[in-house]
């Protein structure tokens, strides 16, 4: 089911504000969709009118085939996980976990099985009788999530939900967070700033700025062809050139760029017209770099010197001068172990990269 | 020691005794055996026996306790109300106004919150022919203003301090809004309201110059007894009258700032 969710012109202002700009969306069912944007993009406002928090103030937004644009919280069949975890302080690991459920008026042996599934589900069965106060961060995550899903929600929903966490946390809960929604099949709606995050966790994103998508894809359409440059910045590096377009051919485009002071071909299918100004965009880790220049002709060659460098470990970045003054970020991995430098501060070098490699990007 | 210290501690010594010697003295003549309040005759715990005795004092303290318990009580109920109206509403029309008319029983002289209520209750009295005696009622009603003032101070900051998502998450898990006080807010703020309750029973206790506008003839609480009686000078058992009140006050005070500072806690 490819529209479970339906988001239809869905605006939202407050005031003269604007938070949420006249957005479509359609998120298919058992999706681990992410929203991605910078802070007071509109994502989170988004996200508390999916979770019934906001109305919007004009629009429609249905899940499942029922429109639930003036629903109350309490009556939508979504549920969701707090930034701050929200767990009630007053009440111990079992009794948080059980809540959504007393709500329901079930019986209780039957909430009791359903939280100790819940409890095995997040690895939490030793801390049930605990209160809030005495767990962990992590924990605190793991029994807001186990909160969430005990009513098994259609849609669950997930305000920044490793932001609290330390980066190796991070790293182990999100591969656990996408086993679990893999096991239950829930439509889960993350809502991240954090790009690497929505990146790993995601079939899809949402890449949101002032209130609208700049861009809905799959992590690679969105780090590989972005549509925008905002989508290009935003997600990862990127050098930008300004060019002229020189000769349009049926799958490819040859462009000049003055900041390089050479012929740029990229691939594509793309319509501009000869003469016409774009932006040529290339990843870091799409340049080579090379102390002879390189003899194939397709690629773009342009010649530099090492302005400055670092030393990540797994690889290395490099900041490129060019003859034109124009700076160029690459990187390479390092995949020979030695103490020597393959580059040195100052030292003249090629860079080249494929046509593929090099995007157009519309304003 | 160096001089810095000695000159910091013997500081906090002599502001300590400005404060507190003049209460001590009272605690102290409060056992004195002789019917001179101001002369030393020995210890004795007669003053506390007379007091007893005298069904006038008890008169007064029963009033007080009345006006206190039930005063407190409602300024409770209805300074949580205006807590959560300022904590949790938003920006409601009239909020900067309401917000101040809240605060300001807190600064206003009591001279002048005395004399207009006195003025209401009489204008009340005219046109609907109550309250036909002033005391008890009109006295509570009294205390009840000034001292809901610091419920709602107290209510709403503890709201502040407390994460709005947790009213949200019980509500996005089925709590419908008036189950979610329950569930969640009351729980919540319900040291805050302990807290403000007993501010409310000490602040009512201690008032001598509201009550003197809004009481009637026969209704009199302990502090005005006390005030009139000192008039005609310092007596013995007033001494062991004032010991018990700062014994109930200061209680009071502590058990407040105990229960507030234990529910700061996270």
């Amino acid at each position: 089911m490819k529209d479970f969710i339906k988001i239809r012109g869905v605006s939202k202002h407050f005031g003269d504000f604007v938070a949420v700009d006249d957005v479509h969306l359609d998120i298919g069912k058992g999706e681990l969709f992410s929203i991605l944007g910078g802070s007071g993009c509109g994502k989170t406002t988004l996200l508390r009118m999916l979770a019934g928090f906001e109305i919007p103030s004009s629009g429609k937004i249905e899940i499942d085939g029922n429109d639930v644009t003036h629903q109350a919280p309490y009556d939508r069949p979504v549920n969701m996980m707090f930034q701050s975890y929200a767990i009630f302080p007053h009440m111990n690991v079992a009794r948080n976990i059980a809540y959504g459920l007393q709500k329901e008026g079930i019986a209780k042996a039957k909430i009791n099985k359903r939280v100790d599934e819940m409890l095995a589900l997040v690895q939490l069965e030793d801390f049930k009788t605990r209160k809030p106060d005495q767990l962990s961060g992590g924990q605190r995550q793991r029994v807001a999530l186990a909160r969430a899903l005990i009513k098994r929600p259609k849609v669950l929903l997930l305000d920044e939900p490793l932001a609290a966490l330390d980066k190796k946390l991070r790293e182990r809960t999100q591969f656990e967070l996408m086993n679990i929604q893999d096991e239950l099949g829930i439509t889960f709606v993350v809502v991240t700033h954090d790009q690497e995050e929505a990146m790993t966790l995601s079939s899809r994103i949402a890449v949101m700025d002032k209130g609208r998508f700049q861009q809905v894809g799959t992590p690679k359409e969105i780090y590989e062809f972005p549509d925008n440059r905002f989508v290009a910045d935003f997600i990862g590096t990127i050098n930008t050139f300004e060019a002229v377009v020189t000769r349009m051919l049926d799958d490819r485009i040859e462009l000049y760029s003055d900041e390089t002071g050479t012929a740029i071909t990229a691939l594509g299918k793309q319509l501009f017209e000869v003469g016409q100004q774009v932006e040529v965009a290339v990843r870091p880790e799409k340049i080579f770099l090379s102390k002879d220049k390189p003899s194939n002709d397709e690629d773009t060659c342009v010649a530099g010197v090492v302005d400055d460098l670092g030393y990540l470990g797994n690889r290395s970045l490099y900041r490129i001068r060019l003859e034109t003054g124009k700076i160029v970020q690459a990187s390479s991995q390092n995949r020979r172990r030695s103490v020597t430098r393959f580059l040195e501060w100052d030292e003249p070098v090629w860079l080249s990269w494929r046509p593929r490699s090099a995007v157009i990007l519309m304003d | 020691m160096s001089s810095k210290s000695r000159f910091i501690i013997s500081t906090l010594a002599f502001g300590y005794a400005f404060l507190y010697l003049p209460l001590l003295l009272v605690v102290l003549y409060s056992f004195n055996d002789s019917s001179i309040a101001t002369i030393w005759g020995g210890f004795s715990t007669r003053w506390y026996g007379e007091l007893l005795q005298n069904d006038l004092i008890l008169d007064a303290a029963l009033l007080s306790l009345k006006v206190a318990v039930t005063s407190a009580t409602a300024a409770t109920l209805f300074g949580t109300m205006a807590g959560l109206a300022l904590a949790r509403f938003g920006r409601f029309k009239g909020r900067t106004l309401f917000s101040g008319m809240i605060s300001s029983p807190m600064v206003m002289p009591e001279v002048i919150t005395g004399l207009s209520l006195l003025l209401l209750f009489v204008t009340l009295q005219q046109f609907t022919g109550w309250p036909g005696q002033r005391g008890f009622s009109t006295i509570t009603i009294a205390h009840t203003t000034f001292s809901m003032a610091y419920v709602a101070i107290i209510v709403q900051s503890r709201l502040l301090g407390m994460d709005e998502s947790l009213e949200e998450a019980a509500m996005d898990l089925g709590g419908k809004p008036l189950r979610v006080v329950f569930d969640i807010t009351l729980p919540l703020i319900a040291p805050a309201m302990v807290a403000g309750w007993l501010l409310s029973f000490t602040l009512s206790l201690d008032d001598l110059v509201i009550a003197s506008f809004v009481s009637g003839p026969g209704s009199t609480t302990l502090p005005m007894y006390i005030f009139s009686k000192v008039k005609l000078g310092v007596s013995p058992d007033i001494n062991a009258l004032a010991t018990l009140i700062i014994v109930a006050v200061s209680t009071g005070v502590a058990l407040a700032w105990l229960i507030m500072r234990r529910s700061a806690r996270p």
